[in-house]
């Protein structure tokens, strides 16, 4: 049914939106549940219907696909309804969330559809967006008053929930662990091992690696600190920027759960772009020393190798539960 | 992208921004004749992409013709920071009475393109950061309006320029600089020093352009202005397989799957006393030809004495990325050792077939590194 709902937002302020919620199911994870219905735009793309596939497969609700001019096919085998616009499918199927895997040219208009539409959660997979689109993009969606995560980003996760993205589901399982990362690869590594040890997880939530993304650590540590049932909170930055410090910032203010961090490229050289777009050590800012530094200022325990995030995360439970 | 300082100044004078004029020599004879053109002192600068060509002896005054061919001689064919200097901007030389900086940057915090003025030009903005972070100004510009003219005119105003003349020459020279940031997709464009003549007259004396390189496929006069000759030939060669590869100084080469991974990699070889020879990001999959041609690319460097792979197969399976490497391996000859730490969705099976080839397994990424560190010195 539809009804009125908060969804985390910003720190400090929230967001009404209007989401399809079972009345039975008790929300335990963040951004996506077994309620998410879910609309892929650009699903008959290659990307997209590999995807979409094994969204499918991990139980996630897909309700809906948008591509412009096939509105009236099928997709996925004949199993998902294609829409021309989103706010047909919206129409049609309430959609609840939107993930796009369209090409970067086309990406900037996707988010705006999928905002203008009011879905209150889009996830933008899609890597190489112009940044300069997305400053007027991110001004866009904020006026819809919507979510944006990513893009450059591979989605998020709640294991045994729902899928939307990239992330691969059987490396997860559910849990009390939150994870916040910048980065793909890396944090299937700290899940994998994680889950090796028999811990589970809430949500993974990969923000991207793009210099201007929708939905910054501060706001993901909001929702893990305000979510009953993550019980401690994995944060995966790397060189560029200063989000992290601003993360260590909120952390000292407002956390009061383990957190346990990485910082990717303590040997990366400055001016220099590592693979994501946001990845850069400029005019001596953004590097991984100083990030370490502040997290570990605030207290956050940060691991000096992939590996270790999982014996961390173990001891930060355990150490909770005494 | 770097654009080289005579690109920029062509770009920045198109929308109207007063510059230096003069002209590109590749030879000394060249430098002669434009400094001939000029007629008067000139400054011959190297065209490389560096920081400090000045101190490393790359700027150079000339009061004659004659002088700017000598010192264009001197200049052409040095090398800065290992990149060689194959063209120089030959400008005239002009008397100023101070220095302003201006820029327009892409502000991650404030996602939006921060323009940034201060009255203290002529050296870095990070060392006025540091040093007397007030005389700094930094207004943002409207996510969609842009930059408005009132805006334009408060940073004359706030960095002190007073004479009304030269405030809306000032504030011109913004909103030029703001158009040519946005409509070529920059990620930064800086003039500095933005030089005050004793006339109380605007000069952009050097200037620093950056392109957002997913912006350039809708600038193909742009794109068009990429210099090869400043890119390493194994970078140009990755670029073109969709393969991220950055050339480090250390001696044991990586292939990793996701950017992130590829630095937590790099970041480990270090602590297991090692040095990564590169960054390398294959991508997602890792079919066989992209292994191949990222081994290619990772063994083109002489300093390689290791390889270490470290592949996280989600969607991608393991052993799928297993038979992609082992038949790469086939294709390329060599005798570098490479260790193989491979994990995630079905590993064992991957395991399995790293046990029959040649590849040294590791079952974690400290114990790989620690591997590739012993191999690479010659004792494994």
């Amino acid at each position: 049914m539809l009804k009125k709902r908060m969804l985390p937002r910003d720190a400090g302020k929230t967001l009404i939106a209007y989401v399809y919620t079972d009345d039975k199911e008790e929300r335990v994870s963040i951004l996506i549940d077994a309620n998410t219905r879910l609309l892929v735009q650009g699903i008959t793309g290659k990307e997209g219907e590999f995807h979409t596939r094994q969204m499918i497969e991990y139980g996630t609700k897909v309700v809906a696909g948008v591509v412009p001019g096939r509105g009236g096919q099928t997709a996925i085998d004949g199993r998902v309804p294609v829409f021309n616009t989103v706010s047909e499918a919206v129409a049609a199927t309430g959609a609840n969330t939107a993930v796009i895997y369209v090409p970067a040219p086309f990406a900037p208009d996707a988010i705006r559809e999928s905002a203008a539409a009011g879905i209150p959660l889009i996830v933008c997979i899609t890597e190489g967006i112009p940044a300069l689109d997305m400053v007027s993009t991110y001004a866009f969606i904020q006026e819809c008053g919507v979510r944006l995560i990513g893009p450059n980003c591979p989605g998020l996760l709640t294991p045994g929930a729902a899928k939307v993205g990239i992330i691969p589901g059987n490396i997860a399982m559910p849990g009390p662990v939150g994870i916040v990362s910048k980065s793909g690869t890396l944090t299937y590594e700290a899940v994998d091992a994680l889950t090796r040890l028999g811990i589970g997880q809430s949500t993974i939530v990969g923000i991207g690696g793009d210099p201007i993304i929708g939905t910054n650590f501060i706001d993901v540590l909001a929702m893990f600190e305000a979510d009953p049932q993550t019980e401690a909170i994995v944060l995966i930055g790397e060189i560029g920027g200063t989000a992290e410090q601003e993360a260590a910032a909120y952390i000292k203010a407002h956390v009061s759960k383990p957190v346990v961090g990485f910082i990717a490229g303590q040997t990366a050289p400055p001016g220099k772009r590592m693979g994501h777009a946001g990845a850069i050590i400029s005019g001596g800012e953004g590097t991984a020393q100083e990030k370490i530094a502040a997290l570990e200022s605030v207290g956050v325990r940060v691991a000096r190798m992939p590996a270790d995030i999982a014996g961390l995360v173990k001891e930060a439970l355990s150490a909770r539960k005494v | 992208m770097k654009l080289h300082e005579y690109q920029a100044r062509d770009l920045l004078a198109r929308y109207g921004i007063p510059v230096t004029g003069g002209g590109v020599a590749v030879t000394p004879t060249e430098a002669r004749a434009i400094a001939e053109q000029i007629g008067g002192p000139v400054v011959v600068k190297a065209q490389v992409h560096v920081g400090g060509r000045g101190k490393a002896g790359g700027v150079k005054l000339a009061q004659t013709p004659a002088e700017a061919e000598q010192v264009a001689g001197q200049i052409l064919g040095m090398n800065i920071k290992g990149l060689t200097v194959e063209k120089v901007l030959v400008a005239e030389a002009v008397s100023y009475e101070r220095e302003i900086y201006l820029s327009a940057i892409l502000d991650r915090g404030s996602k939006r393109v921060m323009m940034i003025a201060s009255a203290e030009g002529g050296v870095e903005i990070e060392e006025v950061a540091k040093t007397k972070p007030e005389a700094i100004v930094k207004i943002p510009a409207h996510p969609t309006m842009g930059l408005l003219d009132f805006q334009a005119r408060e940073l004359a105003f706030r960095i002190g320029l007073r004479d009304g003349r030269q405030a809306r020459q000032f504030a011109q020279i913004a909103s030029a600089l703001y158009r040519a940031f946005v409509e070529s997709d920059a990620s930064l464009a800086e003039i500095n020093p933005l030089v005050v003549k004793a006339d109380g007259s605007l000069l952009a004396l050097d200037s620093k352009v950056l392109l957002d390189e997913s912006g350039l496929f809708r600038h193909p006069d742009l794109a068009a202005l990429h210099d090869p000759s400043a890119e390493p030939e194994a970078e140009r060669r990755a670029r073109e397989a969709n393969i991220t590869y950055i050339k480090l100084d250390g001696n044991i080469g990586c292939m990793v799957n996701g950017a992130g991974l590829a630095m937590a990699t790099m970041d480990v070889i270090k602590l297991s006393g090692g040095e990564p020879a590169n960054f390398l990001d294959i991508g997602g999959g890792a079919s066989k030809e992209k292994v191949k041609t990222a081994l290619q690319i990772i063994l083109s460097d002489p300093n390689v004495k290791a390889v270490l792979f470290n592949i996280f197969g989600g969607i991608t399976r393991v052993d799928e990325v297993a038979r992609g490497i082992i038949a790469a391996l086939e294709e390329v000859p060599t005798n570098v050792p490479m260790v193989a730490r491979l994990v995630g969705t079905n590993e064992e099976a991957g395991r399995a077939l790293l046990a029959e080839s040649k590849l040294i397994p590791a079952a974690t990424l400290a114990e790989g590194a620690q591997k590739a560190v012993a191999a690479a010195r010659g004792e494994l």
